[in-house]
């Protein structure tokens, strides 16, 4: 059992994280941008050609981590792959010990700089998560046998911020049915619509069936929050929000405030199972938010063994 | 023309016009508020992307409005049916395109899903 699984099992307090895209370089390099954050985080995410940009693959990426000694996250897109490539790179996974998997829909081609592309979609990404279980329970999707069956901790997305907002928590809970033991919900700027989709998760008794984790994201400039307000995919940024960053005299510190205060607000929410935390450039201050969140370093969390090491 | 080639045609004749009907031959029109999710542009058949735009415009085409918005909306007006946008929808079988879904209702084709997806999905959900 992954450690991430273990934790989520036990009702710890998780922390992820986005690597930043790789492109090369090895060992080497996952190091190199691993290590900022690497004492906070407990699982990080191998991302799958975020944005459609090619970049190496979330498997490669995963097998690296590992042999860091790092735990990763595996994420897997239905755009690029159909589904005879989805059982293969999940069966592959297994094989290098990676269990813990997070099946996406995917942005589309035109959000990425080969927009020609033929996009895929053979499955969706609710198909992907029962996918998942239909390996662990030892064979292939045509019924032929997987031996010896293996185990994931199937992780989703959801974005709650997102229309049909009120329908987003049955699409959640659709997910936890189909097998997703955890969610990384997609960040958003708006809070309102974070607390909205925390609270009917909590009255449906849905953050009982599966662990949601809210996302927060760390920009570091004028241009970057500028740039996300433009070119991500269901990212709605409040105009006066790009506006407080362009009117600041400290473009980053203000981002960093403003990534604190959408952290504790989403860490105040009901059923809260931890935080996922991106930055789309090198780490921009994962560990000095995690600081002043109050969340303790991952080696003194494991330690006391639960999440009362977290302020709230 | 054999018998189910001409219905198709007049299937496809009565739907295209109605739903923009794809021909994906294993109708789910009824679960999603009448509305045809192969007209999806990423053809998702369990409810809508991330990518949604803040005014309900679709991410791959921003000119039209997303597929799934007007699904949840229309299913959530039906008569019957309601809850069934929230049903588990297996993978399309890429074999029954362009065949007639009102003949394989009939036969039961297009209820036929992978043998490890029925095993494991169907009975757990």
């Amino acid at each position: 059992m992954s450690n991430l699984q273990h934790k989520l099992d036990a009702g710890e307090f998780v922390v992820t994280a986005e690597l930043p895209v790789i492109d090369g370089g090895g060992l080497v390099e996952i190091q190199r941008q691993l290590e900022p954050m690497r004492p906070f985080v407990d699982a990080f995410n191998a991302t799958d050609n975020p944005s459609a940009h090619a970049h190496c693959s979330p498997l490669a990426v995963a097998i690296g981590l590992t042999q860091v000694g790092a735990e990763p996250v595996m994420q897997l897109v239905c755009r690029d792959r159909n589904r005879l490539a989805l059982e293969s790179d999940l069966v592959g996974a297994a094989m290098y010990g990676i269990e813990n998997i997070s099946c996406l829909t995917g942005d589309d081609v035109t959000a990425g700089d080969e927009p020609e592309t033929r996009r895929v979609f053979d499955l969706d990404s609710v198909q992907l998560i029962a996918l998942a279980r239909v390996l662990e329970n030892g064979h292939y999707l045509s019924g032929r046998p997987l031996s010896p069956a293996p185990h994931y901790c199937v992780g989703a997305v959801e974005n709650p911020a997102a229309p049909p907002y009120e329908y987003r928590v049955r699409r959640a809970a659709k997910k936890a049915l189909a097998g997703a033991r955890f969610m990384q919900l997609q960040l958003t700027f708006r809070p309102e619509q974070l607390a909205r989709f925390m609270h009917a998760a909590h009255d449906t008794g849905l953050s009982q069936r599966i662990a949601l984790i809210p996302s927060i994201c760390i920009l570091r400039s004028v241009g970057g929050i500028r740039f996300v307000a433009r070119n991500v995919p269901g990212l709605d940024v409040p105009p006066e929000m790009v506006a407080r960053v362009e009117g600041a005299a400290d473009a980053e510190a203000e981002c960093f405030e403003i990534a604190y205060e959408l952290a504790t607000h989403a860490l105040a929410q009901p059923g809260v199972a931890g935080l996922h935390f991106i930055s789309f450039r090198k780490d921009a201050g994962i560990a000095a938010l995690c600081t002043r969140l109050g969340i303790a370093p991952r080696q003194e969390r494991e330690s006391h063994g639960h999440s009362a090491s977290v302020a709230l | 023309m054999n018998a189910s080639g001409l219905v198709a045609r007049v299937e496809h004749a009565v739907k295209k016009p109605i739903w923009g009907c794809q021909m994906c031959g294993q109708c789910v029109l009824h679960d999603t508020g009448l509305t045809c999710p192969m007209t999806c542009p990423k053809t998702l058949r369990n409810g809508p992307c991330g990518g949604v735009g803040a005014d309900g415009h679709c991410e791959v085409k921003p000119e039209m409005r997303c597929v799934w918005l007007n699904a949840y909306e229309r299913s959530e007006r039906l008569p019957l049916w309601r809850g069934h946008i929230d049903k588990v929808r297996p993978p399309v079988d890429n074999r029954l395109k362009g065949t007639s879904s009102w003949v394989n209702f009939v036969t039961g084709r297009d209820r036929q899903v992978p043998e490890g997806w029925a095993a494991d999905v169907e009975s757990a959900a």
